[in-house]
């Protein structure tokens, strides 16, 4: 119903993300129908990232972004609200939310997901890939 | 970030003809109580066609504890008509059809608006409060949510794919003060009969897999009851497994006829029983019927194929350099679906043209030559499960 073309170009867009001068690499991630658009994002390792979450779903969403470890812990544990979070943020239906988030110089492959009950298995996650090439 | 406090599941796609009976069978849906425990629950409907009204008799079941839960089913258009159905359609039906314990046996002788949803018609009956709405998947979505029903991370794909083809729906719940009020029972069922106006007759297969996992298995009868022996599409095969194919029973439509509001029943009647045996992944489309039997089914009313969208306004540049906009319009379709769709018009124009003041009017009891009566059972194995 909604935006597809729209969606297909903040797609295009934010899957390279676009540097703003003096500023941290923007990254936009779109929410449709439990989906995150793109669901693979480049950055560098040390990067400092401002990632923009469009929520076009009429239900709540969140974004987490981590590694595995930050993944099972936030499906599998038991904490309740906090307050936001570097990589962490809660996006309300229909809203839009910001995050920050600095790329760690590890190895480990970084994910990011929602986790609110059921929607990971669902399929509502993404891929942060490291680009270590200085040409991107 | 986990939220102690979402409870998962819930919108119960109590599909239109979602069957539920007081025996086995039925329609699960979720169920979230205040306490936070997922209860399965079944919901039945029934729905028929005669004369171009579709009938849908739907029962919602009680889950009690003062527990509230949601359902919603989306319909081909909107109901000219919202009232307490017969006691005993549902469960005559699936006697007739399903195999019952021999004591059975030998009884059986015996207005407001949010975020753009626009809310059609308001009423309660018994304990249940029902609104017939109209919107897109977002603002039914929202409307939902704002109301208080959980929805599932699949929901709104599942509300786009039905708002694609038809805005109206309807969403039931049961007030648990009217309930308490009312000393209803668990398991107490509410059954609610729908007249609808419609040229599309189609069963809404795909939301019974609302809420559950890919793999789990929906399980559902489907009863259909019209003048000849429909089409259908898809065709009966694997996943719709073909049951009972033949003339209805004198004794079965006599005493569907007596019951409340179901005097429209024509003398004769094919019924026709499908078992829908599908994994809630791979169900992915509804039932289109052709009651006439003409083989006018159609791809879009059985979801497989998307509706033609609107197109936007053309700008034309003439001569003189006016410019003229052009109404919008619908792609063409191809010539094999214009060949499969002459019966079954888009819903919207079937919505669009009928509001609940007039068509309330309407006498339920038009006896048709065309009928379908169509019951879906479903069976939930699984239980969406909220891990919260």
């Amino acid at each position: 119903m909604r935006r597809a073309g729209l969606a297909v170009a903040v797609a295009a867009l934010s899957l390279a993300g676009c540097n703003t001068k003096d500023g941290p690499k923007e990254v936009v991630l779109t929410i449709e129908h439990s989906r995150f658009v793109p669901d693979v994002v480049h950055a560098r390792p040390g990067e400092r990232i401002r990632i923009v979450v469009r929520n076009t779903d009429p239900i709540d969403h969140e974004l987490i972004v981590g590694d595995q470890g930050v993944q099972d812990r936030h499906e599998k544990g038991t904490e309740s609200h906090h307050a936001a979070r570097d990589g962490e943020v809660s996006v309300a239906a229909g809203s839009e939310a910001v995050t920050f988030y600095v790329v760690p110089e590890g190895a480990a492959p970084l994910l990011f997901g929602c986790h609110l009950p059921g929607h990971w298995d669902y399929g509502m996650r993404g891929t942060i890939r490291l680009i270590r090439s200085s040409s991107f | 970030m986990r939220r102690l406090s979402s409870l998962a599941a819930v919108i119960t796609g109590a599909a239109a003809l979602v069957g539920m009976m007081a025996a086995p069978a039925g329609a699960c849906a979720g169920l979230v109580t205040p306490g936070g425990n997922v209860r399965l629950l079944r919901t039945a409907t029934l729905a028929a066609y005669a004369n171009g009204l579709e009938h849908y008799v739907t029962s919602f079941e009680f889950a009690g504890g003062g527990a509230e839960f949601g359902s919603i089913v989306p319909l081909p258009a909107i109901p000219s008509k919202v009232e307490r159905a017969g006691d005993w359609t549902l469960q005559r039906l699936e006697r007739e059809t399903q195999p019952q314990p021999a004591f059975a046996r030998a009884d059986s002788a015996g207005a407001s608006e949010a975020k753009g949803a626009e809310v059609i018609y308001e009423t309660r009956i018994d304990a249940l409060d029902i609104t017939i709405l109209k919107g897109g998947g977002d603002s039914v979505g929202e409307w939902a949510r704002e109301h208080g029903f959980r929805l599932t991370p699949d929901a709104p794909a599942v509300l786009d794919f039905y708002a694609a083809r038809s805005k109206i729906f309807m969403a039931a719940r049961f007030n648990a003060q009217a309930a308490s009020e009312r000393q209803q029972a668990v398991g107490d069922g509410t059954p609610i009969h729908l007249t609808i106006p419609t040229k599309s007759p189609w069963v809404p297969l795909r939301i019974l897999g609302l809420g559950l996992e890919r793999e789990a298995r929906i399980d559902a009868d489907v009863y259909l009851l019209t003048a000849k022996r429909p089409s259908l599409l898809p065709t009966p095969g694997d996943s719709l497994k073909p049951g009972f194919d033949g003339q209805a029973s004198t004794q079965l439509l006599d005493d569907l006829r007596s019951d409340k509001g179901m005097g429209w029943i024509p003398a004769s009647m094919w019924l026709t029983y499908l078992h829908v045996d599908q994994s809630a992944g791979r169900l992915t489309h509804d039932l289109s019927i052709d009651p006439t039997g003409r083989g006018r089914v159609s791809g879009v009313a059985a979801g497989l194929r998307a509706p033609a969208r609107p197109r936007p306004p053309v700008s034309v540049t003439t001569s003189s350099l006016s410019t003229t906009t052009l109404a919008p319009t619908t792609t063409p379709t191809t010539a094999a679906e214009t060949a499969t769709s002459l019966a079954v018009l888009p819903a919207r124009s079937d919505s669009d043209s009928s509001s609940l003041a007039a068509p309330l009017a309407i006498a339920v009891a038009a006896i048709g030559l065309v009928a379908t009566t169509l019951v879906v059972q479903r069976r939930r194995r699984d239980t969406p499960t909220p891990t919260s």
